[in-house]
């Protein structure tokens, strides 16, 4: 089996062929087998080998994978993960993510003693089994625009909070994600498919603007048509004409 | 100079911090890597706590938890734990864990090994995810301080007294200095001794214990190894106690069951290992469990065995071993997690307070290490601020160009991986006095091997080489210190069984304490205080 791999070392990027003659095996066992045998300085992240720690998430063919899961193909490329600064060969840098939680504020803000329903802690179910690992923030085409986007697992992390019944204030973290944050998705969808958990971040966000709404936030991408209604009852009041005018 | 330093990031530091937090803006955590990297994410099934007392009692979980110690648990200790659950699961619920409810809304429990009463709280099978994952949202609420992918490489203790500690930057390659008041060891367990059998991360390499085993802090019950009984065959993935907890079968070749699924988990291992010995399979066997139950309670097993197995739980037998799952064993501390060195503590899997004794309990070691994590946290936080102490003069530190220097011999990823197979085949589930004679020899071998080679990379900047290197050294001290206590302990007793010594035997009813003096190795057994 042929794979290729993207290094980094400090001065330059460059690819490297490796041939692996083991059958069925994961990225990660392959990537294992060429530090162990091949070349030692090969540099990667992993952690429980079974998909639940998030550290040996990687692109293999331009696709987001935890390489622990994903079973080894012939004539693959394997590359670090997007939108973060590579450090070293597949590993890239990881500090953003406690910033990003920390400015969505992700967490219960104040507790309250409530009676909790089985079917309200399914509800936040799915979004409680994300696993920080990157995949979504890899995928995202704001993030290569926008360094302090909030983004897909910050603002899934909200929404599992907001909808937290013991979350007794809401109100500070729907605030926390207008700017940076919900209305700047363009809801292109990457983030749900890349989600190795199946979370669905873009439905997510879709729901945050619901909520936010319906808590008197309002899309700052349509303000201009405050502007044009300002407009419009100006052109009402002073001349009694208005071409826009029903 | 910060009040309190905690090594490690999993469940127990984490908790640590966030106690220590309530009285003290002077709290920094080491993670060798990320805190929501560590192990604790895939402690699946669930964490202990007596919540229904009409079918139940704390005095249950007490008794159920000393007899799985075999009698090698401290009472006291152990009493601690089980009557602050209730506490510890409601102040995990405050924090945010979601944990599943029954219908009636009370938080729900599952039946688990050792037990004949539902007494495992759960979120489905992400226990450990959900609880570490909160955990760090509340971290970062609290503006905990972090110094990730920092691995520990000294301590600075000057005439038994703490001062501060050691650490690499991975990303620089530098050694820095850090100082503080009092010191929380919380690195987890040792499991990687066994790299190529064990369910754990491979950043589970007992270096806090390693460690402080030069610094002469005392160790305990070193040779308790508990392997999990249901791995995945080939990739040693954990498969939860959850789905047999939830009926699934043990079967062999013939389809017949051989052994209570739900009895205790050396009990289980050790049956399997017989059948593999004698070159038979072993499977779970899910079929018959109702595909809702498999939904709602095993999500992730039901994923874990389609991804990497490619088999499907209805439909199909799945093949396992038994891997190294947790080490009983661990630095000796009290209730109040201190260890032999004052203003240095420990807690979660690195720390042995004789509440797991010979054999742990499913369910158990999530309680431990959030109650015992908060307790460490409280009491290093409540001394730091009645201690003075001034930052000594700087030491010069030379570890990591020592280590560059170093010409290359054999490889080090060989030697751990050679390392791993004889601590399998002679410090496994079973051992004899000549087995483990044998294993100390390959051990001194293997650290000739390790002494006379150094790392092909000689770059300084995220050099993860280096960390390897000092990770394997650590493995090392620990495989001689788990062979050692295992020829030691001439009895069979929880995870520790001995073919030569197939009986319990009551002189040896005494926690083994392994202690460097002076250079010298003690090794004692003790009354477990």
């Amino acid at each position: 089996m042929i794979i290729s791999i993207n290094r980094r070392n400090d001065k330059e990027n460059y690819m490297k062929q490796y041939k692996i003659d083991k059958e069925n095996i994961s990225t990660l066992e392959a990537l294992e087998y060429i530090k162990e045998n091949i070349d030692s300085t090969l540099t990667y992240r992993s952690g429980c080998k079974s998909g639940s720690c998030g550290s040996c998430s990687i692109l293999v063919n331009d696709k987001e994978v935890l390489a622990c899961k994903c079973k080894l193909n012939d004539d693959i490329t394997i590359k670090p993960l997007k939108n973060g600064t590579i450090i070293k060969d597949l590993v890239v840098d990881l500090e953003q993510t406690a910033k990003l939680l920390f400015k969505s504020k992700a967490f219960i803000e104040k507790f309250q003693d409530i009676n909790i329903k089985k079917e309200d802690e399914e509800l936040i179910d799915l979004q409680s089994t994300c696993i920080l690992c990157q995949s979504c923030y890899s995928t995202c085409p704001v993030y290569s625009v926008n360094k302090d986007f909030l983004g897909p697992f910050a603002l899934t992390r909200v929404l599992r909070y907001t909808n937290d019944k013991k979350e007794a204030n809401n109100t500070k973290k729907l605030d926390a994600i207008q700017v940076n944050g919900i209305w700047d998705c363009t809801l292109c969808g990457n983030c749900t498919i890349a989600c190795p958990q199946f979370i669905d971040s873009k439905t997510d966000i879709m729901n945050l603007r619901m909520k936010s709404v319906q808590n008197g936030y309002s899309d700052p991408t349509i303000q201009s048509n405050d502007f044009l209604n300002e407009f419009n009852n100006y052109n009402d009041f002073n001349t009694g004409f208005n071409p826009n005018s029903f | 100079m910060y009040d309190v330093i905690i090594v490690g990031s999993g469940g127990a530091g984490l908790s640590a911090a966030l106690s220590a937090k309530e009285k003290t803006n002077k709290v920094l955590v080491i993670s060798k890597t990320y805190p929501t990297h560590s192990q604790t994410v895939q402690a699946q099934g669930g964490i202990n706590c007596v919540l229904d007392y009409e079918n139940d009692s704390i005095s249950n979980h007490i008794n159920d938890t000393y007899k799985s110690s075999k009698e090698l648990g401290n009472i006291n200790t152990i009493k601690k734990m089980c009557e602050s659950a209730q506490k510890t699961i409601i102040w995990l619920d405050k924090l945010g864990v979601p944990f599943s409810r029954d219908n009636s809304g009370k938080i729900a429990q599952r039946y688990f090994g050792g037990t004949k009463a539902k007494r495992t709280c759960y979120s489905s099978d992400y226990t450990g995810l959900k609880i570490i994952h909160t955990l760090y949202d509340n971290c970062i609420k609290n503006n905990i301080e972090f110094l990730n992918e920092h691995t520990l490489i000294d301590l600075i203790i000057n005439e038994n007294k703490y001062l501060g500690i050691n650490v690499f930057n991975l990303l620089s390659g530098e050694v820095i200095d850090l100082y503080s008041k009092t010191l929380i060891i919380a690195t987890g367990g040792y499991g990687n001794i066994y790299s190529t059998h064990t369910t754990n991360s491979v950043s589970t390499t007992g270096d806090g214990l390693a460690i402080a085993f030069k610094h002469g802090i005392k160790l305990s019950n070193l040779e308790f190894i508990q392997f999990h009984p249901t791995a995945l065959k080939g990739t040693n993935t954990l498969i939860s106690e959850s789905a047999r907890a939830e009926g699934a079968f043990l079967i062999d070749d013939e389809g017949n069951r051989f052994v209570d699924e739900l009895t205790t988990r050396d009990e289980v291992a050790r049956a399997i290992k017989i059948k593999i010995d004698n070159g038979e399979n072993v499977y779970l066997d899910m079929r018959h469990i109702n595909a809702n139950i498999i939904k709602e309670k095993m999500p992730q097993e039901q994923k874990l065995i389609k991804d990497i197995m490619n088999l499907d739980v209805h439909k199909d037998l799945i093949p396992i071993v038994p891997a190294v799952h947790y080490t009983m064993g661990g630095i000796l501390t009290d209730v109040s997690c201190e260890t032999s060195i004052k203003d240095i503590y420990a807690c979660g899997e690195v720390a042995q307070n004789n509440t797991h004794g010979a054999n742990r309990l499913g369910g158990n070691s999530l309680l431990e290490i959030i109650t015992f994590g908060k307790i460490a946290g409280n009491n290093a936080a409540e001394i730091s601020l009645k201690k003075e102490t001034n930052i000594p003069n700087k030491i010069e530190f030379n570890v990591i160009n020592l280590i560059l220097e170093k010409k290359l011999g054999k490889s080090i990823y060989k030697i751990k991986n050679d390392l791993s197979e004889a601590m399998f085949n002679y410090a496994g589930l079973y051992r004899t006095n000549n087995d483990l004679k044998k294993l100390h020899l390959l051990i001194k071998k293997f650290e000739e091997e390790y002494k006379n080679t150094g790392i092909e990379n000689k770059s300084k900047k995220y050099n993860k080489n280096i960390v390897d290197y000092i990770e394997l050294g650590n493995l090392l001290i620990l495989s001689k210190l788990v062979c050692q206590s295992a020829l030691k302990r001439r009895e069979s007793r929880g995870s520790h069984f001995r073919k030569d010594y197939k009986q319990i035997n009551k002189e040896y009813q005494k926690i083994s304490t392994i202690q460097n003096i002076k250079e010298r190795v003690e090794y004692k057994l003790e009354e477990a205080l």
